[in-house]
């Protein structure tokens, strides 16, 4: 049995800690949360320990892992703590709030061979997982461009009152939603070499960002776009979706299916044939040994589980991988922070053309 | 407000089994209304789009009926309340219908924890804030009368909207029903069965992706022959534990099973679906949803030529 303890437990700790303790090889030997009145709860229903202090925690309780899900400011501190004491880390999304701390801890991690997982769960995705494959398979040529996508009804009005509505606790939509669709573009493509065009927009908070949009440029040439806002109503909830364009053709690849039109020239694949080919999540999806919320969830904190039993086993979303998205999350930041950068014609005059920086007021302040 | 009058069936009257405490054979779903559908986004947006419009969700409602549906299954969304409004109103044309609530609707909740926090999106929910607003102060640990009485204030805010018409069964949905058994919170089900029963004078079901784990945990909850609904489908689709388990439960275990997501979303042709579903023991029921009269004319006359 490894023996995990839960640290925060919010909307995804509680659902982590649900998944993870309905698993087979795995015992939760503790929970962590500064709210007296889940640790009641559970304590008095579920019997399971409860803490309200991480170190005191750590001190009466032997472990092999910790799931963190606290509010992403304390993230860096609390895995720098449970690495020290030798813990595997299951950390949730973003790692912290820094890609300079986010790399050392990957660096730290490594040095001591333990296991590391951040929770970006659409790498667990059957239709994103597909269009790794393909891509690693070549079967849409050279990839030429990306986009990325993720849209829901988060915020619909001014007023939040959690660290979700507070960008420097980690909230808004650039950490909190655009992250996802960040990580699976540079999981499908690769590091971005650079930035540019990024609006950090407010469409209806008072301390944070509503809606990200940035062109991303990556390696080889690749060029991205990023188009992210969680104040849209029209979806239901989070719809995330990745559009790559290749010189030998196109996926486009959502949680429920992924369409792929191959050119008559694009190199023969099982399962695909010259045109459009779409496939659907029901066949592209494993089962789990239980199903809250969606079968990625579960398969990241299984393979979380099978690291630590053999960690040889090649990673998905480690430190190293999240340190990535968190430098592309930091360049983001800068460059919305710089203002935009406008082109004009010579001889034109710049004033009446050049867009005023209409949220130039939220984001002066940020820097 | 559409006045037409709802068509006749010449397919065999209603499909219910009167004189039984048996649920129908048949139950009509509603993701379809609401933008819901596992396998296409875009699928799901048309839908969005078509049923914005009341009158479009009630003709469909109407072509169930007339092919002999007599239960709705639906969320408790807010725009259930006008589909309830418009059946109470016309207690003749919708003789003999049901609603079957199941609660709570999860997104709402969500969203609401993402924007307040857990207590802050209970407080919106609950009728009487008071008693939240003490514990937050008191930041004590509640006691069992204080879960009891959340459990059952929640409960009744999803059932103020259908007054007035019949629920003989209200459901627990599976993101709930799955939260609290991964967490081993197995006393919140008798709490909710114990509350489902003497004010509604309802069944109370319960809806999960893990069925094999779920019987263990009501049995522990004492809730005995429990209602319980879940995928069940040739290809097993969400039937976490997998399909033996789940054929092996239905062959073995005292629990009425109410089968969903028969076609897995469209990916078993419906023939080859039910075909399965009725060599299989045990169950009651099936649910399932459609958009077009004639995909649930069909639907209907292969449960018909099944059953018999």
């Amino acid at each position: 049995m490894i023996r995990v303890g839960v640290v925060g437990l919010g909307k995804m700790g509680l659902s982590h800690l649900s998944m993870i303790r309905a698993h087979p090889h795995v015992s939760v030997d503790a929970v962590v949360d500064s709210a007296g009145y889940i640790l009641g709860v559970l304590s008095k229903y579920t019997g399971l320990k409860t803490f309200t202090d991480f170190e005191k925690m750590l001190d009466s309780v032997e472990l092999d892992a910790v799931l963190i899900a606290t509010p992403t400011r304390f993230h860096a501190a609390m895995v720098r703590t449970a690495l020290d004491r030798g813990l595997h880390v299951f950390c949730e999304k973003p790692l912290t709030l820094t890609a300079a701390e986010s790399a050392e801890l990957a660096g730290v991690a490594a040095v001591r061979g333990l296991v590391t997982q951040v929770g970006y769960h659409n790498r667990f995705v059957g239709t994103f997982r597909e269009a790794k494959r393909l891509l690693e398979a070549g079967a849409i040529g050279r990839v030429t461009h990306l986009q990325a996508e993720s849209y829901g009804p988060v915020v619909l009005k001014a007023k939040g009152t959690t660290w979700r509505s507070k960008r420097t606790e980690g909230g808004g939509c650039l950490y909190d939603y655009a992250a996802h669709p960040l990580d699976l573009a540079t999981w499908f493509v690769g590091n971005a070499t650079g930035v540019g065009g990024t609006i950090l927009g407010s469409v209806f908070s008072e301390n944070t960002e509503d809606e990200v949009y940035s062109t991303i440029y990556f390696a080889d040439g690749v060029s991205g776009q990023l188009s992210v806002n969680w104040s849209d109503e029209s979806y239901r909830k989070m719809t995330t979706r990745v559009s790559i364009f290749g010189t030998q053709g196109k996926i486009i690849a959502d949680r429920q299916e992924i369409q792929v039109y191959l050119r008559s020239t694009a190199p023969e694949l099982e399962g695909y044939e010259p045109g459009w080919t779409i496939k659907s999540t029901t066949e592209l999806t494993d089962e789990v040994w239980f199903y809250l919320r969606g079968e990625e969830y579960s398969a990241q904190l299984d393979h979380f589980v099978q690291r630590i039993g053999d960690p040889s086993l090649p990673a998905t979303n480690d430190f190293a991988s999240a340190a990535i998205t968190d430098r592309i999350i930091e360049l983001l930041t800068a460059d919305a922070a710089a203002g935009p950068a406008t082109t004009t014609l010579v001889g034109e005059t710049t004033a009446s053309t050049a867009p005023k920086a209409r949220r130039g007021s939220l984001l002066g302040r940020r820097s | 407000m559409s006045t037409t009058a709802p068509r006749t069936t010449d397919s065999g009257g209603p499909l219910t089994t009167p004189g039984s405490s048996k649920l129908d054979p048949v139950l009509f779903g509603d993701n379809q209304f609401f933008g819901i559908n596992h396998r296409s986004e875009e699928k799901a947006r048309e839908q969005a789009m078509r049923f914005q419009d009341l009158d479009a969700i009630m003709a469909v409602i109407d072509d169930a009926y007339a092919s002999g549906i007599r239960t709705l299954m639906c969320t408790t969304h807010d725009r259930i309340a006008d589909v309830v409004e418009r059946v109470r109103a016309d207690p003749e044309r919708y003789d003999g219908f049901s609603f079957f609530p199941c609660m709570p609707y999860a997104h709402k909740y969500a969203d609401a924890v993402t924007e307040n926090g857990i207590l802050g999106a209970l407080n919106r929910f609950m009728p009487d804030e008071g008693m939240l607003n003490a514990m937050m102060r008191g930041g004590r640990s509640l006691a069992k009368k204080d879960i009891e009485g959340i459990i059952t204030l929640l409960v009744d805010a999803e059932m103020a909207g259908f007054a007035g018409v019949r629920t003989p069964v209200v459901w627990l949905q599976n993101v709930v029903v799955d939260l609290l058994l991964g967490l081993g919170f197995t006393d919140a089900f008798a709490i909710f069965a114990a509350h489902v029963r003497t004010r509604y004078g309802a069944e109370p079901g319960f809806i999960t992706m893990n069925l094999p784990m779920l019987l263990d945990h009501l049995d522990q909850a004492g809730i005995e022959n429990p209602l319980v609904c879940s995928n069940i489908n040739k290809i097993g689709f969400r039937m976490s534990g997998g399909v033996e388990a789940y054929q092996d439960a239905l062959a073995k275990r005292p629990f009425r099973a109410v089968a969903m997501s028969v076609f897995a979303s469209g990916a078993i042709p419906p023939r080859e679906a039910l075909e399965w579903i009725y060599a299989q023991p045990g169950i009651e029921s099936i649910v399932f949803g459609a958009s077009s009269r004639s995909h649930i004319e069909s639907t209907v006359a292969l449960v018909r030529e099944f059953e018999n």
